[in-house]
């Protein structure tokens, strides 16, 4: 990671590599070590302004414009997709001022940015996962002071998490929780592992990439090293378990996977398919099929260019 | 009982230069000489009764006796888990068990609590000792069943009881528990004859227990049949200041 | 009222505590001892100093001077300011109640009633939902909380139930002690007589040792056994609930005592 400022498109201002300037990097490397330092602990740091709105996933792209380098492969990813306007946005935008390869393959990159999924293919410890977070702290839903909810993670008074999880229970007969499913990070801090679908949250567990989360607007960052112990809070009467799905992919057929509902047309027609586009098309290139999937080849063709 | 086994019977409580004068803040101060050197004893067993006229200071030392009163002066010894100990000079939580533990009081008006039964305010000083609630309970039916209370009202609040009724239900309340030494500040007051024999008798049964009992009566027959010994109070009238 | 068990030692020792406001004194030079199974009601008007004490003694609000000490489960006597704040606030969740006089300071609002009862058993680590939901309906039911509420929030309870639930979630941990500012405070009279008839029997059903702070001296005796008298921050007078009530010695308590309308 070097410090050159980057002429971009030739005699318009110069931008220094990757955005952000080296002492702001600096800053949130700091935040981002710290946050290493004490797993599942949220780290303030001084957010930048980022030429896109709180939302967009401002605080991921400083995390990442902080630790990306010229020989990094970058994915982006939102919802699972790789070609959502949020996911190009921010792709073209470190294409444009870090100038680093970019993939949709998930073997491929070295960071992935995401916004709401974990991609199916377990990560390795070459990889960092880039987490965006619009409201770190998961104790807020019960406890609106941010003063109070600082001494609750300090002094490791939790009860309240559980009674979230009980009002489900109690309204629902489960614990109707299904994303941003609070963790228990190293049997210490708890985290809201950022809207993903708690069927992604047994992937944080044991990990072996490590996982960086930034809430631009909140100003936090944390993190989860690699190998780190998540557990996901529950009752023992009311165990935590993974949302299943009736019927495989319909363009590939696989199972255990988190799957979309894309609605086909307007008499009640829909299908069920891979939220991650990548691993659905690695395997259709693999010779998969589901029992959509020869209707759809065209269509899928197509985004994949 | 004899004038003499009444000698030989251990001292239960014993008044000893006891005063009290109230001091009226708020009309500039004045005082209010009520009893001074009050003195005298009560042996187990014997039932002795304040006697004197209105005024003389009898609801005074009775209150004293009880620890209600703050004394002016002199002490009150009260033979509490058989040692002596002084109620004047002992500090709240003494007064609270000793009263729980040895002092019982039948006071002339019943101070009723909201929602609470007839029932469970006569067997309330019982369970207070540690008494299973039932038993309690069945003994506070007992009682009330030969005090002529109704069996309509035992599941009532006291508050809206009439007054003879009410004095029925806090003479239920004071003799259900064996205390050695009974207060008894004119139980009789607003009773018919008949309520008013079988409170003689009970006050007889204690007496027999070896209950000491001092007690403030209007009546002369309830009076003259329950007491030992009548202490006049106007000896002990205190001089104004 | 059953009486304070004859422990030998006192559960909470305040000793020669005062609060300044800068200038303005909020208490001064308080002493005095509660023992297991007692109950003391701080008495006096508004301003007098006794809502100051009251968050003094529950470490609230730190004192100026003195020290405030408490006898701990193991037996074991701690000043409680000079334990750590952690040790303070897992006191005041399980060995501890505080029952405000506005329900919705010590209610969460917007959860369940059987979570309200629910949390502090949750807090000390109870992870077991049908346990934890059992045991929030037996509390309710204690607290006059017809069972089929468990699941309604407090908002659409009425004042007086709201008062219910904030008693059941603070005794929901079998606390020793239990502090209580104003607690029928904005409670209508019939209300107010039916909270009082409970709490009596709940401190003396659970031997509880409880400080009430009130300005109704009615209030004071039908719940205390012992009371302290307080003007403009310092103790005018204590002692017995009754005594201080019918024999009143200093000159603001025979005022205070005559204030009092009579029905």
């Amino acid at each position: 990671m070097t410090g050159q400022a980057q002429d971009i498109a030739g005699g318009m201002a110069a931008y220094n590599f990757a955005y952000l300037d080296e002492q702001t990097k600096r800053m949130i490397r700091r935040a981002i070590l710290k946050g290493i330092a004490i797993p599942g602990y949220q780290v303030p740091f001084a957010s930048r302004e980022m030429p896109m709105p709180y939302g967009w996933g401002t605080g991921g792209v400083q995390v990442t414009a902080s630790i990306i380098g010229r020989d990094d492969t970058l994915k982006v990813i939102d919802q699972g997709a790789d070609d959502t306007t949020n996911a190009v946005s921010i792709r073209a935008f470190f294409q444009k001022v870090a100038d680093v390869a970019v993939t949709t393959r998930t073997r491929e990159a070295s960071v992935i940015q995401t916004r709401h999924r974990i991609p199916e293919e377990p990560l390795t410890a070459s990889q960092v996962l880039v987490y965006q977070v619009p409201i770190p702290e998961p104790l807020r839903f019960l406890e609106p002071r941010e003063t109070e909810t600082r001494k609750m993670h300090a002094l490791e008074e939790y009860g309240l998490m559980h009674v979230k999880l009980y009002e489900d229970i109690a309204r629902h007969g489960h614990i109707a929780t299904t994303y941003a499913y609070p963790v228990l990070v190293d049997d210490r801090y708890v985290m809201d592992p950022s809207p993903t679908p708690k069927f992604d949250n047994p992937k944080m567990d044991m990990c072996e990439a490590l996982q960086l989360f930034g809430a631009g607007r909140e100003k936090r960052i944390y993190a989860i090293p690699p190998y780190t112990r998540v557990v996901s809070l529950d009752f023992e009467d009311h165990p935590f378990e993974v949302q299943r799905f009736e019927e495989p992919c319909a363009l590939c057929a696989a199972r255990d996977v988190y799957l979309d509902e894309v609605i086909l047309d307007d008499k009640g027609g829909r299908m069920f398919v891979c939220s991650d586009t990548d691993h659905c098309e690695e395997r259709r290139a693999a010779g998969h099929r589901g029992h959509l999937a020869a209707e759809e080849a065209y269509a899928t063709t197509e985004a994949a260019q | 009982m004899t004038a003499q086994a009444q000698q030989a019977a251990p001292v239960a409580v014993s008044v000893e230069a006891l005063a009290k004068r109230f001091t009226m803040h708020l009309q500039g101060g004045i005082e209010l000489p009520v009893v001074e050197n009050v003195t005298f004893s009560v042996a187990k067993g014997e039932c002795v009764v304040l006697g004197g006229p209105s005024g003389a200071g009898k609801s005074s030392v009775m209150k004293m006796l009880y620890g209600n009163y703050a004394a002016g002066g002199g002490a009150i010894w009260v033979r509490h888990h058989g040692e002596m100990v002084d109620l004047v000079s002992a500090d709240p939580r003494q007064v609270i068990a000793m009263r729980r533990d040895t002092i019982g009081y039948v006071s002339q008006f019943l101070r009723t609590v909201p929602r609470v039964s007839a029932l469970d305010l006569v067997a309330e000083p019982l369970i207070a000792r540690g008494t299973d609630s039932e038993e309690a309970r069945e003994r506070a039916r007992v009682l009330m069943a030969r005090l002529n209370v109704p069996e309509r009202l035992w599941s009532l609040p006291p508050a809206t009881f009439s007054g003879g009724e009410q004095q029925r239900i806090n003479i239920a309340r004071g003799f259900i528990t064996d205390h050695p030494v009974l207060l008894l500040d004119e139980p009789t007051a607003s009773l018919d004859a008949l309520n008013r024999e079988i409170v003689m008798a009970m006050i007889a049964e204690k007496k027999a227990a070896g209950v000491a009992q001092i007690g403030i009566f209007h009546d002369e027959d309830v009076r003259d049949a329950v007491a030992d010994r009548i202490i006049d109070m106007r000896q002990f009238a205190a001089a104004a200041a | 009222m059953s009486g304070p068990r004859e422990d030998d030692q006192p559960l909470l020792s305040v000793r020669g505590l005062g609060k300044r406001y800068g200038d303005r004194v909020g208490c001064r030079d308080v002493s005095f001892d509660v023992w297991p199974g007692e109950v003391l009601a701080i008495v006096g008007e508004s301003g007098s100093g006794k809502t100051t004490l009251l968050n003094c003694i529950s470490t609230r609000l730190e004192p100026t001077t003195g020290a405030v000490r408490y006898r701990l489960r193991d037996g074991q006597e701690r000043d409680l300011y000079e334990m750590s704040e952690a040790e303070r606030r897992l006191l005041m969740r399980t060995d501890w109640g505080f029952v405000h006089q506005n329900p919705a300071d010590g209610l969460r609002m917007s959860v369940s009633a059987g979570a309200n009862v629910g949390e502090r058993l949750m807090a000390v680590g109870q992870r077991h939902y049908g346990n934890i939901r059992g045991t929030a309906a037996n509390w309710l039911e204690r607290v006059e909380i017809a069972e089929d509420r468990i699941d309604d929030r407090p908002r659409d309870f009425s004042g007086g139930m709201r008062q219910r639930l904030q008693i059941a979630r603070n005794l929901v941990t079998g606390p020793r002690l239990v502090f209580m500012d104003e607690p029928t405070g904005g409670l209508d009279v019939s209300v107010q007589a039916r909270l009082l008839d409970l709490v009596r029997g709940l401190v003396a059903d659970l031997g509880l040792a409880a400080i009430v702070v009130t300005h109704d001296l009615a209030v004071a005796r039908l719940l205390s056994h012992r009371m302290i008298v307080m003007k403009d921050g310092a103790v005018i007078e204590a002692g017995l609930t009754d005594r201080v009530l019918d024999d009143p010695q200093a000159p603001y308590t025979q005022l205070l005592v005559s204030s009092i309308l009579q029905v």
